[in-house]
């Protein structure tokens, strides 16, 4: 196979085009322009499907019940943005707030909670030898796969016997268990913590405990980020956990407040408004944090799939 | 856990790599302590929200709930052997959700990988520009919860909400996304929607490792871009493909926010127990037969752990034949 040339690299390519206009050369032909045509013209399609609907919610977030139905999807009625976000914030009590609160507590105090077992655990998985390790590691791994919903009843059962159910622990105590988040602090712990460092640490008569607060977490910490990231989504989107666990209005995440909303509409439509206003201020933050903290997703994607 | 083998202890850490100078014992003393310190808690919640559920659920799929004499004093708990798990196989609205999201994710796992490996190997292409801002743009349904996805979707399915269907209408043409034959392509692409640019980043990042003399080589063999990334590229990131493979399974099997939304609005086909899940959600919150819902979880459970091998074993041997 690479016996061919760079001359006979040419010769080749036309016998592939008439199939496939878009495989040809880089070079500025015709056919080369088409091809990059092609490829980006794809990738513009997929993006306005990836954008459209988020696009559509800021439009209809800024119309008043009556232009919501009455004017194009896309286009502007009267601008009504500032009196949607007042009415989010104040109806019932301004409710909204509360679950906004309550959202921000199970995500992010209880993925910061999490991902600090995770980055301890899976460092200690790494550096420390112990008996069993590895049939440990392997239950942590056997952990990823199950079913988060085949364990949501008996759960639940077990949390109305221990009178958890229907208070904040109810979330909070099901997300400090992030196995994933285990495997991925492990692997991060190889990449990014030499053992030099250790034995150097060690040599120099740090403790261990002291070894880890002042030298490897400083190390860990865009793998903290990244775990951090992944326990966050999980949480922002944990629906059933949410729906089984709490029945407690003051004690909903946004989500769940926001499903309730929806379930009235069929009946009451001017609850779209609420609806639609409420999933944009939930969902701007996230945006914004995502788009800040690319990075770190990235790096979390890669350990993920190199494996 | 590890109580009852400590001499094999003390062997082990006579082979282990020694930490360096004199004074060893002590040190590995030191860090097995640290070790337990910081795994412990770990797995302490482990038992407590994964291990304990899981045995509780199978503890109660072995019993059932009877009501005692004359209906006072409530209900007393018989064992029940294998019969709830006679009961919710016996459940037509059990099998036919099987059926159902056997139908979705034939549907749905070609849709997932293909589409996110085409737009990786298109964002990889040497031809694509912008590649940061697609990458960004494609991943953007991800940071957005499920559910609220759901709601945007389901408004965008809506007759006079749905800015999709006046552009169709403009064109003189009509779609009903709740109708018996297209809600599972309307539940297809809310889910697609959500997890094509997650999956697309994983590829991508696999693709960025593929050695680039590869591929130069190829292309000096005269394969064109296509051929190149079917026959070269897609290959070496095997095991990503597999791994993606895996979790799309098992997360579409567990489907429930979708199709409860999609009740919810009233689409015909989609009843009250059309995932195992919703199925499962019924059972046990609605008709509070825990007995039948845990069985029915723990073989949800085991519909998982059979894809789990079988992929894993096919992409092997995928892996294993290129």
């Amino acid at each position: 196979m690479s016996t061919l040339t760079h001359d006979t690299a040419p010769s080749a390519r036309p016998s592939a085009a008439p199939r496939r206009p878009a495989a040809t050369a880089r070079r500025t032909s015709p056919n080369a322009l088409l091809s990059k045509g092609v490829v980006n013209g794809f990738l513009i399609v997929a993006a306005l499907y990836t954008l459209m609907p988020v696009s559509w919610l800021l439009f209809a977030a800024t119309k008043n019940h009556r232009d919501l139905f009455a004017t194009s999807g896309f286009a502007f009625g009267d601008f009504n943005l500032l009196a949607n976000i007042q009415h989010v914030f104040t109806f019932n009590d301004g409710i909204y707030l509360r679950w906004f609160g309550n959202s921000v507590l199970y995500s992010v105090v209880g993925s910061a909670a999490s991902t600090f077992l995770c980055v301890a655990t899976g460092y200690a998985f790494d550096k420390y030898d112990f008996r069993g390790k590895e049939k440990l590691f392997g239950l942590v791994l056997g952990g990823v796969l199950v079913p988060t919903t085949v364990i949501q009843l008996p759960m639940y059962l077990l949390a109305t016997k221990a009178g958890v159910v229907n208070t904040y622990w109810a979330l909070l105590l099901p997300a400090l268990v992030n196995p994933f988040g285990v495997y991925l602090a492990r692997v991060f712990s190889e990449g990014y913590v030499p053992n030099e460092v250790l034995e150097a640490a060690r040599v120099d008569g740090a403790g261990e405990l002291g070894t880890f607060a002042r030298i490897s977490l400083p190390m860990l910490a865009p793998g903290f980020m990244t775990i951090f990231l992944f326990s966050f989504t999980a949480s922002w989107n944990n629906f059933f956990g949410a729906l089984v666990m709490l029945n407690d209005e003051e004690l909903y995440p946004v989500n769940l407040g926001l499903f309730m909303w929806n379930s009235v509409t069929g009946q009451q439509p001017e609850y779209y408004s609420l609806v639609i206003t409420g999933s944009l201020v939930a969902v701007v933050p996230l945006i914004v944090a995502f788009v800040c903290l690319q990075r770190f997703w990235r790096s979390g994607l890669t350990a993920g799939a190199v494996k | 856990m590890a109580a009852p083998s400590a001499p094999a202890v003390g062997h082990k850490a006579v082979h282990a790599p020694a930490a360096g100078p004199p004074g060893t014992s002590r040190l590995r003393r030191g860090q097995r302590r640290t070790a337990a310190l910081f795994i412990v808690p770990f797995f302490v919640l482990f038992a407590v929200v994964m291990v304990a559920p899981i045995g509780y659920a199978v503890w109660m799929s072995l019993f059932e709930e009877r009501s005692s004499g004359l209906g006072f004093g409530g209900t007393e708990r018989a064992f029940a052997g294998l019969a709830n798990y006679t009961k919710a196989l016996s459940d037509a609205g059990f099998r036919d959700s099987f059926v159902h999201i056997a139908l979705y994710c034939a549907v749905y796992i070609p849709v997932m990988i293909g589409g996110s490996l085409a737009l990786a190997l298109l964002v990889d292409s040497a031809l694509a520009r912008a590649k940061r801002f697609f990458q960004l743009a494609l991943f953007l349904p991800h940071a957005i919860p499920g559910l609220i996805a759901s709601i945007i979707w389901i408004y965008l399915y809506t007759p006079g909400l749905s800015p999709v269907l006046d552009l169709i209408g403009s064109f003189g043409g009509s779609w009903d996304f709740y109708s018996n034959d297209h809600v599972l392509l309307s539940m297809v692409n809310l889910c697609a929607w959500q997890w094509m640019g997650y999956n697309m980043v994983i590829f991508y990042a696999a693709l960025q490792a593929v050695p680039r003399e590869v591929i130069e080589a190829a292309t000096v063999d005269g394969a064109g871009a296509f051929r190149t990334a079917l026959q070269i590229k897609v290959p070496m990131i095997a095991s990503a493909v597999v791994m993606t493979v895996l979790f799309t399974c098992v997360g579409a099997i567990q489907i429930f926010t979708e199709p409860k939304l999609l009740n919810q609005r009233g689409a015909p086909s989609i009843d009250t127990e059309w995932s195992p899940t919703l199925f499962i959600w019924k059972a046990g919150f609605v008709q509070h037969d825990y007995g039948t819902a845990a069985a029915a979880s723990l073989m949800l459970a085991l519909l998982g752990v059979v894809l789990s091998y079988l992929v894993t074993r096919l992409g092997n041997r995928w892996k294993a034949a290129q």
